[in-house]
């Protein structure tokens, strides 16, 4: 950026200014800006799993958050890497994340209901699971 | 310009791996078993990206096709896992399997 500013007080017209340096650091920061909200994404679902009181809202934390954290994060990857067999590669490893995170996050859900693993209901107190289908 | 986006890179790949350390803590203190098997896949989804970024950090591209292979590799792992604890043998046939109701302790 100094460049530019260098070249407009050296008294040059308009058309001569050196926009060589622009475009990178778009890119760059395009890119730094998509990794780094992919890396809030999936530090928070992590902190998520690790503090949430319930396996199903630790579930939730964990496939909300990976999914998004990580294609935010492989889309940072992409433009960094530009129109390459690189993007292509990052395009399939997002494409089969994509489809495959969610199917794993509902199969584990499948299991643990079908097990007999009961979500955690009422008044922030976790009650026994055993008990909650002797009530009625 | 290139270092810096190299050092960012290095930085992303460090929050991956302090995020993947927290996995592992879920992992070994999940009360159940899905507790477990929801931190490995986890676990899975962020070795693929940290592989993703750090072949972008060392400027080799080999490691996205390792990423690719891991990605399909977690998702077959965990249904394989949860296939196994569901019907107690992997070569059950799925139209004849009937559903275990044995709790979710592990």
């Amino acid at each position: 950026m100094s460049v530019i500013f260098a070249a407009a007080e050296a008294g040059n017209t308009a058309s001569q200014v050196d926009w060589s340096g622009l475009l990178p650091l778009i890119i760059n920061g395009a890119s730094i800006t998509s990794i780094f909200a992919g890396l809030f994404f999936v530090l928070g679902g992590t902190l998520g799993v690790l503090r949430l009181p319930d396996f199903f809202t630790r579930l939730h934390a964990a496939g909300m958050t990976d999914t998004l954290g990580a294609e935010l994060i492989l889309l940072g990857l992409m433009i960094q890497a530009g129109p390459s067999q690189m993007t292509l590669k990052l395009l399939l490893v997002g494409l089969f994340l994509f489809m495959t995170s969610p199917t794993a996050t509902h199969a584990i859900a499948n299991a643990a209901y079908q097990a007999g693993l009961k979500p955690m209901l009422g008044n922030y107190k976790a009650p026994d699971p055993s008990d909650i289908g002797k009530e009625t | 310009m290139e270092h810096f986006m190299a050092y960012a890179n290095l930085g992303a790949a460090f929050f991956l791996l302090i995020s993947m350390a927290m996995m592992i803590g879920r992992l070994l203190l999940g009360p159940t078993l899905y507790d477990r098997l929801l931190a490995v896949n986890s676990f899975g989804t962020k070795t693929v990206l940290f592989l993703c970024v750090f072949c972008f950090v060392i400027d080799r591209p080999d490691g996205v096709d390792i990423a690719l292979l891991y990605s399909l590799m977690n998702f077959i792992a965990t249904i394989a896992v949860l296939k196994f604890f569901r019907y107690r043998a992997l070569d059950v046939s799925l139209a004849d399997a009937h559903i275990t109701r044995d709790g979710g302790e592990s």
